[in-house]
């Protein structure tokens, strides 16, 4: 087993407990989807596209009233340490429907009736935390679609590793450590909207996981604003 | 779930009803609906529970029997939950592969179990790396009105607390079962598993499908014998503001101790 924290708290990667890992967004990668985005966050390496709103195939999905978000997180077979079998796991269809569920309050479907949004996010490396990294490309993936939103949406995690509450958890930490929380807000409209918890924490903990993990949303936040700055406000200037 | 299409009257009399601190079914806003629980059903399997969380009604079967560990955790037994919504459960479920909800239900309620490390699996090993004990739990949603993560959750508690394992001997690496001989499972605390909805304000305990009907969002928290908080999942279309989520796991520790004590008169 590996040591996950030093007595002066410097954890196995060399960073902090409040540091993130190294970020970095590009919009519009993609030339035919409607919207794109690359992220690699820490080690993740993931692309989202999105296409639509358009006509929604199967028709029985279509709802009258609204617009239907569709999302589908993968995982390319060469991701991680053992190939992967290229099937949909049960995992990645959990991860798919919670992505969708922390997207759907963003986007404003209900000016789109009888459409689909489909996003879809294809995690070419893996590394913890890839669902907050996926939701993060994706959420810019949807700006860059022009598609109206009433808030971008930015994920990251955070947990307990070694009796610490710590930030934006590495695939060590994850397998290693003691609790991992993924959380992802709108950040200007104040409301979490992807959440989940494995590991033990106590109340205290608990609360002080959440405040952690909200901030590092926000610092995310500022990193998928300046990627999506870089592509529609400096060249459109000039 | 497949939403009902509640009467658009019914949706405005639920809210109409939350705003006096009031609702449908005449319950408070955090209190659980009544929680018939009955252990050891199916004789056939290891352990067997059938519990009734008002009209939701679940049955959990335990089958316990050697199996190789995972490749990276060969110092501990297999546990695995899975659950499904039977077709006969539910006018709107239709026989046929999972879809993505049914798969959230199983994994929620396999979290729940997994991470407050009810049972320890140490204690599961019959020869390390090669061969240990696995549990298999499986929940069938027979009716449903609501909350299933809790139903198929406490069923599936339930369920172990009734179980026998039985004895193998290792001979020549090849695990043989001893007939007549079996144990305690290895249980070291209870998970509860508490889930709340959202309407407009308002934060509601053990939703009724009319309920989940025209709920904003979906939070389920499950604790321990120890009060700390173990696995939690958000869902539905909607968020939670930082205070409601705080707020969503001060109830998850009050009603979860409630309902605790009717699981440790299974013990």
């Amino acid at each position: 087993m590996t040591q996950l924290m030093t007595e002066d708290g410097i954890r196995c990667d060399g960073r902090k407990t409040d540091d993130l890992r190294n970020i970095s967004i590009k919009v519009g990668v993609l030339k035919n989807a409607d919207g794109s985005a690359y992220i690699e966050f820490g080690q993740n390496k993931i692309l989202a596209g999105v296409f639509g709103p358009r006509d929604v195939h199967p028709k029985h999905m279509a709802n009258q009233d609204t617009g239907i978000l569709r999302c589908r997180y993968h995982m390319s077979p060469f991701s991680v340490t053992e190939r992967k079998n290229p099937a949909p796991s049960r995992r990645e269809i959990e991860i798919s429907k919670v992505i969708k569920e922390a997207l759907e309050p963003a986007v404003i479907l209900k000016d789109f009736p009888r459409t689909v949004i489909d996003v879809f996010v294809e995690v070419l490396q893996a590394d913890g935390g890839s669902r907050c990294a996926a939701l993060d490309a994706a959420a810019v993936a949807l700006a860059d679609a022009g598609i109206p939103m009433r808030d971008l949406v930015s994920a990251c995690a955070a947990g307990k590793v070694a009796d610490r509450i710590v930030l934006d958890i590495n695939n060590e930490e994850d397998q290693e450590g003691q609790a991992d929380m993924p959380v992802a807000i709108m950040p200007n409209v104040g409301k979490v909207t992807l959440m989940q918890l494995d590991g033990v924490l106590t109340p205290e903990e608990y609360k002080s996981c959440l405040q952690t993990a909200i901030g590092g949303c926000k610092r995310v936040y500022e990193i998928q604003r300046k990627a999506l700055m870089e592509k529609y406000f400096q060249t459109g200037e000039q | 779930m497949e939403s009902l299409i509640i009467d658009q009257l019914k949706r405005e009399r639920i809210i109409e009803l939350l705003k006096s601190g009031k609702r449908i079914d005449g319950r408070s806003l955090d209190e659980q609906r009544p929680l018939q629980i009955e252990t050891g059903v199916i004789p056939k399997a290891n352990g067997s529970a059938r519990i009734k969380l008002g009209n939701t009604e679940v049955i959990t079967g335990v089958k316990i029997q050697p199996d190789k560990p995972f490749p990276d955790l060969g110092d501990k037994g297999i546990l695995i939950c899975t659950a499904e919504i039977l077709p006969l459960a539910d006018p709107h479920v239709e026989p046929g592969p999972p879809t993505e909800d049914v798969i959230e239900l199983a994994r929620v309620v396999d979290r729940g179990i997994r991470e407050t490390e009810m049972i320890d699996l140490h204690q599961l090993v019959l020869i390390e790396d090669k061969s240990v004990i696995g549990i298999f739990i499986d929940s069938s949603v027979i009716d449903a009105d609501g909350n299933l993560f809790d139903a198929c959750s406490y069923a599936s508690v339930a369920a172990l607390l009734s179980c026998t394992v039985p004895k193998y001997e290792v001979k020549d690496d090849i695990p043989s079962l001893v007939e007549g001989v079996t144990s305690k499972p290895p249980v070291t605390t209870l998970p509860i598993s508490v889930t709340m909805a959202r309407i407009g304000d308002y934060i509601i305990v053990d939703p009724t499908s009319e309920e989940e009907a025209c709920m904003d969002a979906r939070m389920t928290i499950t604790t321990n014998s120890a009060g700390n908080i173990c696995a939690l999942q958000k869902g539905g279309s909607e968020g939670f503001t930082p205070e409601q989520l705080i707020q969503c796991s001060e109830i998850a520790l009050q009603v979860g101790t409630k309902i605790r004590k009717q699981f440790e008169q299974l013990k």
